[in-house]
């Protein structure tokens, strides 16, 4: 759809002339972001330089009634930032400029086009850096982590994206700016920095973010164990937890997962095993060295057919390398895969992981399976060819019933990656109508015209009844008073 | 207290409450009633609504209904050798799980381990007019709707009824120990300036009466590294002295005039106020027995806000107020929660 010729004239005025783009050709770069099953050539695309910009084009927006996209660097893995039809495209790339590194208060104060790693490589002079490690922190940008509330390999220990956050400056709706959080840790008044957090651009505009630093650990150590059973890995798991150690990373990969790796990164993972751990301890001297002896003995005791622990900071990069380089590895071995965010608790992970190979049986589909088994964040998978017919409604089929599989073992649709347009319908099974009705009426009270990011993360009632005339469980049809259409 | 799940008749209380427009006083073991204003009104009360509902060490979770004792939650994860990291007031023996959580006050471990927030999972809540609302869950990672669960905290049950919360639990500390030094207010600030830009394990702090005292976590050899870098005393009855902090059964807070909770940046200078303070959270955290309301404006001109947090005069303010687009905010939100708005009325701000 052509734009409104008043509108780009407006945006121009307020923005300059190369800040927006408004032909076809200009915007079929930002159609999608990494969730490429799901694409939309946006009508309009604008790129301001600076807070005043983005109030602008809300302002206008708003005066237009169109609705507003953010987008980062799109590598958002839930189509959030999936372009709407009318829209404008706000790309926040060019508010890319770290505004302070203080290593006294231990914080950084950025604008959101900053990258992930930008933050820690600018904190590292100071010995210090950002926790939150998304895989793509490399392109993925701070905005984003906000919007997504991105985790990483080293939540366990360090947390989320919302536990490493001090305050957040959003643009409303309308172009009015609102601090939420505080540098200070706690703002006065109800705390509104988590509602912000993870909203997917649904309830503001991200325009500056000042997030909390944390010192390079003196000493980190990683072991990898390989096991012939997964259920023994994932039990695995939980003792070291349970042991009360507390590791900065804790991954497990599957065989296929570590045969596609090993033949992509060869990073010395044995390809015999049926599941790998790879256990991270960092802190204290002292302490990783006690921790690191009472770990290794207890995975020998949790049956471990082989242990090694990284002798040098050389051999841990490529003992990373493989869980690192999991997805484009698993990547080659079919002309499409479908990655899968459930989240379950960690005594169910060796169910979990069996009643995903019968489903995958079932299914005709291969998948393997990487996760963050330390706090229970999985991510099957999928392998398919979109080019077969019928093949990527298989993968959708697959991969909804493993989320749903997730919610009923008392898990959740999405750990990491959001709810964006993916997993609208899988919201369904784990919400009720009135959790539903709740997070609609928190949208109005931040955009009261549903302007933000319509359409995402939420799903309506009506397309939860029909996601629930496809799938019934228990016999119960869930939101059975609503009119089906 | 047996377990017992009271959430129909806690249901059936606050429906016939929205029905009357009749405000009620969500109370848990009311220990924490001085702080913030309160109406006379009806008691809601949650001491009927107890139990752990769930707790498996290997987890790290704890979910347990909003009536159940605080110090059974804290007993019960450290049979297991687990804590609540935040380390909690509860300012009397009847403190509860939802009171806690609604207050949202962390302890000295605040500046190292995080507020209450950072370890809120999922909560059921009880909404103004008798819905019953789960939000999050009991997963570490959950990212699938708005993060309502966290918002509780320290909302002061403005926005709900907290019938059950599920909390991150971490390990406790294997070894302790507590250091004293002898410094006047200028030098323990830098001191504790110094000691931050370390990756020394410090879990707590204080200043008070000319000593700064640091509470430190590891294995026996790190604390005696970082004691011969630190130096100090070690003392004995170092978890005595952090419970009297906490639990404010301090001499510093031995006092009937007003008393303030200041939050400054930890790199303030020391306030100039006509007292001395007591100084937590390596700089941030410092109370002041004051009378004098003018406090509040040199908290302000520090860079910082101030709660009165005990003895507060019927006059008073006690919450610094948030901006006024903040303040739309508030009330939206509060609108959705509770729009009858009978749910601990203006505990918080007059007009919410």
């Amino acid at each position: 759809m052509a734009p409104d010729p008043a509108l780009v004239r407006k945006l121009r005025e307020s923005l300059g002339k190369e800040a927006v783009l408004a032909s076809a050709e200009s915007c079929v770069a930002f159609d999608c972001d990494a969730l490429t099953a799901h694409r939309r050539t946006p009508d309009l695309v604008v790129l301001p330089t600076d807070t005043a910009g983005v109030q602008a084009v809300l302002r206008i927006a708003a005066a237009h009634g169109t609705p507003v996209v953010a987008r980062g660097a799109g590598t958002g893995l839930s189509g959030g930032a999936l372009p709407v039809e009318g829209g404008i495209l706000l790309v926040l790339s060019r508010l890319n400029r770290i505004l302070e590194v203080d290593p006294r208060r231990r914080l950084a104060r950025v604008q959101p086009g900053v990258t992930n790693l930008a933050v820690s490589d600018a904190a590292a002079p100071h010995g210090l850096f950002y926790a939150p490690d998304p895989s793509s922190q490399v392109a993925c940008t701070i905005g984003g982590n906000v919007a997504e509330n991105s985790g990483g390999v080293h939540c366990l220990k360090y947390g989320l994206t919302v536990h490493n956050l001090l305050e957040v400056v959003i643009a409303t709706w309308d172009g009015e700016l609102v601090t939420v959080g505080s540098p200070l840790g706690e703002a006065p008044g109800l705390s509104l920095l988590p509602l912000v957090t993870g909203s997917e651009g649904m309830l503001g505009v991200v325009v500056e973010t000042t997030v909390r630093l944390v010192p390079v650990p003196e000493r980190v150590e990683l072991v990898l164990a390989a096991f012939d059973d997964v259920a023994a890995c994932a039990d695995a798991v939980g003792g070291i937890i349970a042991a009360g150690i507390l590791p900065a990373g804790l991954e497990m990969m599957d065989g296929p997962a570590i045969r596609a790796v090993e033949a992509f990164v060869q990073c010395g993972y044995p390809v015999d095993a049926a599941a790998v751990l790879l256990c991270e301890l960092d802190g204290l001297a002292h302490d990783v060295e006690a921790q690191l002896a009472e770990t290794v003995e207890l995975l020998r005791r949790g049956g471990a057919t082989s242990l090694r622990v990284a002798r040098d900071a050389a051999e841990r990069a490529r003992m990373w390398s493989g869980r690192k380089s999991a997805f484009p590895a698993v990547g080659r071995l079919a002309p499409d895969y479908y990655c899968m965010d459930g989240t379950i608790p960690r005594r169910q992970l060796a169910a979990v992981l069996a009643r995903i190979a019968e489903m995958s049986r079932e299914a005709g589909l291969a998948v393997a399976n990487v996760f963050h088994a330390g706090d229970g964040n999985l991510h099957p998978l999928i392998l398919f060819d979109a080019g077969q017919p019928g093949d990527l409604e298989r993968a959708e089929r697959l991969g909804a019933a493993i989320l749903e599989l997730c919610v009923a073992v008392g898990g959740t649709v999405t750990g990491e990656h959001g709810v964006g347009v993916e997993k609208l319908g899988p919201m369904c099974s784990q919400f009720g109508t009135p959790e539903l009705e709740a997070f609609h009426s928190i949208k109005r009270a931040f955009d009261p015209h549903g302007r933000l990011n319509p359409g995402k993360a939420v799903p309506t009632l009506a397309r939860c009844a029909e996601y629930g005339a496809m799938r019934v469980h228990g016999g119960k049809l869930p939101h059975a008073h609503l009119p089906r259409f | 207290m047996a377990d017992r799940d009271a959430t129909a008749e806690l249901v059936d209380r606050v429906r016939d409450a929205t029905a009357r427009r009749a405000p009620l006083r969500v109370v848990g073991g009311d220990t924490k009633r001085f702080l913030g204003r309160i109406l006379e009104c009806d008691l809601l009360e949650l001491d009927v609504h107890t139990g752990i509902v769930s707790y498996d060490p290997a987890e790290l979770v704890i979910t347990a209904r909003g009536g159940t004792r605080l110090d059974a939650i804290v007993a019960a994860l450290g049979q297991h050798g687990q804590r609540l990291p935040f380390e909690p007031p509860s300012f009397g023996g009847a403190a509860t799980l939802g009171g806690t959580v609604a207050c949202g006050l962390s302890g000295p471990a605040r500046a190292f381990a995080g507020p209450l927030r950072d370890y809120m999972l999922g909560a059921r809540i009880l909404a103004g007019d008798g819905r019953v609302l789960r939000f999050g869950g009991e997963v570490m990672k959950n990212v699938a709707g708005y993060d309502v669960a966290r918002t509780m905290a320290g909302a002061f049950g403005t926005l709900g009824v907290l019938l059950d919360v599920s909390l991150k639990v971490l390990p406790a500390a294997r070894h302790t120990r507590t250091l004293a030094l002898e410094l006047d207010q200028p030098a323990a600030l830098a001191h504790l300036e110094q000691l931050a830009r370390t990756s020394l394990p410090l879990s707590a702090s204080s200043w008070t009466d000319g000593v700064l005292w640091l509470r430190f976590e590891g294995s026996e050899r790190t604390l005696d590294d970082v004691q011969r870098r630190v130096g100090g005393e070690a003392v004995d009855d170092g978890a005595a002295l952090w419970t009297s902090v906490r639990e404010q059964t301090h001499r510093f807070f031995a006092t009937g005039t007003r008393t303030w909770r200041l939050h400054v940046p930890a790199s303030a200078p020391p306030l100039d106020l006509p007292a001395d303070p007591l100084i937590e959270w390596n700089g941030m955290q410092r109370w002041y027995a004051l009378d004098s309301t003018d406090v509040r404006d040199v908290a302000i001109a520090g860079g910082g806000n101030a709660t009165l947090f005990r003895n507060a005069r019927p006059e008073d303010t006690v919450f610094e107020r948030p901006p006024e687009a903040v303040m739309r905010l508030h009330k939206a939100l509060k609108a959705v929660f509770d729009p009858a708005g009978i749910l601990n009325p203006s505990r918080m701000y007059p007009d919410l």
